[in-house]
């Protein structure tokens, strides 16, 4: 079933804030091979021009994935989230997070399509630190796969 | 932010040294404790084939993860990337031995932008299939 068009731009409440940890960066780091120092090393993430250390460029999925759930999981929307099979992502960094930032995301649906029985939901989740500044923003496609027998 | 590799140093062509990840079940069950996405089709066998799939897949934001750092070890500072997106094209299959899977990624530079920017278009593959596509990263060289 074809999702409501009608829920294209809305807009959810920001999230409560997600503090950024060192540790955490560093097992994220850890968990993808990289021992990039500006991940574990505050000295030379500082050498790089950065207060503190930084996290991967897609260590904020993580987070902005997370504040899209209230998208995914909205009763009114109805999406199958059984279904659903990542399509594509996209960053686009203001300033890359960093240890310490309390960051919280506004997730609005940018379009909804219907493909050969396929739902296709874009959201656009817009992450700001505490001071309100933009951090970063992130697109995820997400792809309802239509259920074989019914297609 | 102090990238390495200064602007003028690179043109449209330019290869970005090529780097080859390998991706282990061991992996997959680190990645999902980092990253929180503990979906089953990540390491449970039995699910995944119950859904369609030939075998665990890797989780498509560990490969974009892997990816990107031909990007970041190049340009030194990984916070030099000012945009990065990709399409999930083919899962990475992760068998359950000790080779597991291999995620092979190269790099250029696909144009020169303004403001010491450049584009560097990304392919990533994966026993010969390409897994990734569209994958294109904006950074800020010196």
């Amino acid at each position: 079933m074809a999702l409501d068009q009608s829920f294209v731009g809305r807009s959810y409440p920001p999230t409560d804030p997600y503090e950024v940890g060192r540790e955490k960066i560093r097992e994220f780091a850890e968990a993808i091979g990289d021992d990039n120092p500006a991940y574990t090393d505050r000295e030379a993430a500082k050498a790089l021009g950065h207060p503190d250390v930084i996290a991967p460029p897609t260590f904020v999925f993580a987070i902005t994935f997370k504040a899209a759930g209230q998208v995914v999981e909205d009763p009114k929307l109805g999406l199958d989230y059984s279904r659903v099979v990542h399509g594509d992502q996209k960053f686009a960094y203001t300033r890359p997070v960093r240890a310490g930032d309390r960051l919280s995301v506004t997730s609005t649906i940018e379009s909804i399509k219907s493909l050969a029985g396929n739902d296709i939901l874009d959201i656009r989740g817009e992450v700001h630190d505490e001071a309100g500044e933009h951090v970063v923003t992130a697109w995820t496609k997400l792809v309802a796969r239509a259920p074989e027998e019914e297609a | 932010m102090t990238a390495k590799i200064a602007y003028d140093a690179v043109d449209i062509g330019t290869e970005l040294p090529a780097q080859t990840f390998p991706v282990t079940r061991d992996t997959l069950v680190r990645y999902a404790g980092a990253s929180g996405d503990f979906n089953p089709i990540h390491w449970n066998e039995k699910f995944a084939r119950e859904v369609g799939l030939p075998d665990v897949i890797a989780h498509g934001m560990f490969t974009m993860a892997e990816a990107i750092r031909v990007v970041t070890d190049w340009a030194g500072d990984p916070g030099a990337v000012v945009e990065y997106g990709v399409r999930f094209t083919k899962p990475v299959v992760v068998p359950n031995d000790d080779q597991g899977a291999l995620i092979e990624v190269s790099g250029k530079v696909a144009a020169k932008l303004d403001d010491h920017r450049v584009r560097v278009d990304l392919t990533a593959t994966s026993a010969g299939q390409k897994v990734l596509g569209m994958s294109r990263a904006v950074v800020r060289l010196a």
